[in-house]
């Protein structure tokens, strides 16, 4: 992720959302993609920023706004530095994701939906997320950690510490 | 466990196989080099159709057919949309495809593309999968560079450009009217039919829309033949199909087989039996939208004709193993929950459908049902089943529907004992 100045798209971002406005035969077809650009720069849907991507792809800011309410993977806040999103369908219920979650819960003292005080970790479950010969699993940011047990998830999280510890 | 040659998988876990120089090495790209140059487009679907192959996203439509529905001299330009938005529960076979062999699925796609004179083919990829959209996206990259993509391909005049496009996390954008409205730019919501895509899909002109797997197959299909395709698997299921073996299995994953291999086989042979050594209670033969089958089901054939004789579906293939520690009311909560997420909220009798079965699904498992409840639901079920513009309403319906059926015991033990059967609430997490 980019430095980044609320309400503000980095030059990486405008780029993008331009290149994304001429590689469809309309360009209302971008939207989603340029939702992605929005959130990969933020980590969540900021609302000034959008603005500017609706300006930049002369298209109406409701057809956006729409659209992140609509699809699941664009939240309207900041999420934890490290959003962790556990998947709780069969498959990965099968394979102890409700006991992952509690242990989750205990482990980051925080419920489900809920971000740490220090902002580093964020809670979620979510519907299956395509991994299910690797249950049970969870979704760190953009990053699969798969197979996961008790002893493994211990050591994901303190390496996801020790790493904003040496910045 | 009889000895076959791998298709899709031959290559899969080939060091460097998702590059371009590998896969040619491996000899990729030779099917479409032989169809640009060596055969018109109506024998590319030719071949497709006298090779059987059905669709591999769910539905098992014949792929070749589907593309000569297509209309001709419309004067409109003529889209492919490859469907992998996987997201049906226990399918997790095009994410493997995408990630470890990118360029067959581009080259299936290019073969498809050039069978139905498309200049554009869009890859409708589920948001998730953000490694796999990255090395299809070098993929094509490097296809363009050998001039597979672009312009002008092979000095034969023939244009076709991929776009690999991200979703963003709805299941209901796996079903192909909900994909094209969302790829529009739109929310995802389902269209009626007719009219069918072919006919009037994105932006209104004719579309074709084939999973990933089935896309996969192609290069296959025109290097070696139609016949050799058809003689694999049944008479009517032809080729092998990736089978998704996930929950209570010692060795969970997917795994390339002929069509019309025993459920028996898959579990014990290659699955590797039951984890933990114990029993099996039930299979999810095909993604969480079809039937549950009970463990003396097991002697049943994978392929589309043998499952619907079972009264399950092959679906997706995705095979969710259930074993005697599980609770099916439990099971039948957790997936009403999906759907009740998913469904789009466009069709009142999905929207409250799936609602009111979550409530009375939950209250059944918290001690709180009454025994009409059972006949409730499955009323719900009734009233769901057929009265959507989707199938998503009738996806909601068989795990509800099949578990009352098959294990109304474990319903009336919870109803009468306020808990669960004793011995189904095992944990599970190590």
């Amino acid at each position: 992720m980019e430095q980044t100045t609320k309400g503000q798209l980095s030059k990486d971002s405008i780029t993008e959302i331009l290149r994304l406005k001429a590689a469809y035969p309309h360009r209302k077809s971008a939207i989603l993609m340029v939702l992605h650009v929005v959130f990969d720069q933020y980590g969540y849907i900021d609302r000034e920023a959008l603005s500017q991507a609706a300006e930049l792809m002369e298209l109406p800011l409701v057809d956006f706004e729409q659209a992140a309410s609509f699809y699941t993977l664009f939240p309207n806040q900041p999420v934890g530095k490290y959003h962790i999103q556990v998947c709780r369908t069969l498959s990965c219920h099968l394979r102890g994701a409700k006991e992952l979650v509690d242990m989750l819960r205990e482990h980051l003292g925080i419920g489900v939906g809920e971000v740490t005080s220090d902002g580093l970790f964020s809670l979620a479950e979510v519907e299956c997320l395509g991994s299910c010969g690797t249950a049970p699993m969870m979704q760190i940011n953009d990053a699969y950690y798969e197979n996961l047990t008790r002893s493994r998830i211990i050591s994901i999280l303190d390496e996801l510490k020790t790493k904003v510890r040496n910045g | 466990m009889a000895e076959f040659e791998k298709i899709l998988f031959k290559y899969i876990d080939f060091p460097e196989q998702d590059r371009i120089d590998t896969y040619m090495k491996n000899g990729g790209y030779a099917a479409f080099r032989k169809a640009v140059t060596t055969m018109t487009p109506e024998e590319v679907t030719d071949v497709v159709i006298k090779s059987g192959l059905r669709g591999r996203g769910g539905a098992g439509f014949p792929a070749g057919r589907k593309w000569s529905f297509l209309p001709k001299g419309t004067g409109k330009p003529v889209y492919l949309t490859v469907n992998a938005d996987e997201s049906e529960p226990g399918t997790f076979k095009d994410r493997e495809l995408m990630e470890k062999d990118p360029h067959m699925v581009i080259e299936g796609t290019l073969i498809a593309a050039y069978a139905i004179k498309c200049k554009i083919a869009f890859i409708y990829i589920r948001g998730e999968f953000t490694f796999a959209a990255r090395q299809l996206t070098r993929a094509i990259e490097e296809a363009r560079a050998k001039g597979f993509v672009g312009k002008n391909i092979s000095g034969k005049g023939i244009d076709i450009d991929i776009v690999v496009h991200r979703g963003g996390g709805a299941y209901i954008c796996g079903e192909e009217t909900a994909l094209l409205t969302s790829l529009e730019g739109g929310m995802g919501y389902p269209r009626v039919k007719p009219p069918f895509p072919a006919v009037a899909g994105l932006y209104g002109c004719p579309t074709i829309i084939n999973n990933v797997e089935t896309l996969a197959n192609l290069p296959h299909i025109i290097n070696r033949g139609a016949e050799w395709f058809a003689s694999i698997g049944t008479p009517k299921s032809t080729g092998t199909k990736i089978f998704c073996l996930s929950g209570h299995i010692n060795k969970p994953g997917n795994y390339e087989l002929p069509m019309g291999v025993p459920l028996r086989e898959v579990l014990y042979d290659y699955g590797g039996g039951i984890k933990d050594g114990h029993n099996l209670k039930a299979v999810i033969p095909g993604g969480s939208s079809v039937p549950v089958l009970t463990a003396d089901k097991i002697d049943v054939h994978m392929d589309f004709e043998s499952l619907a004789e079972a009264g399950s579906m092959l679906g997706s293939a995705g095979v969710i193993v259930i074993d005697e520690t599980m609770c099916m009311v439990r099971a039948a909560l957790n997936l009403a929950q999906f759907y009740q997420h998913e469904s789009c909220g466009q069709c009142t009798p999905c929207r409250q459908g799936t609602y009111w079965m979550l409530v009375i699904l939950n209250r059944i498992e918290h001690g709180e049902g009454r025994m009409e409840d059972l006949d409730t639901l499955l009323d719900i079920c009734d009233n769901i089943e057929g009265n959507t513009i989707c199938p998503l309403g009738d996806a909601a319906v068989p795990s509800v529907r099949s578990t009352i059926k098959q294990f109304r015991d474990e319903y009336e033990y919870h109803i009468t004992n306020k808990a669960c059967l004793p011995g189904t609430t095992a944990p599970r997490f190590e």
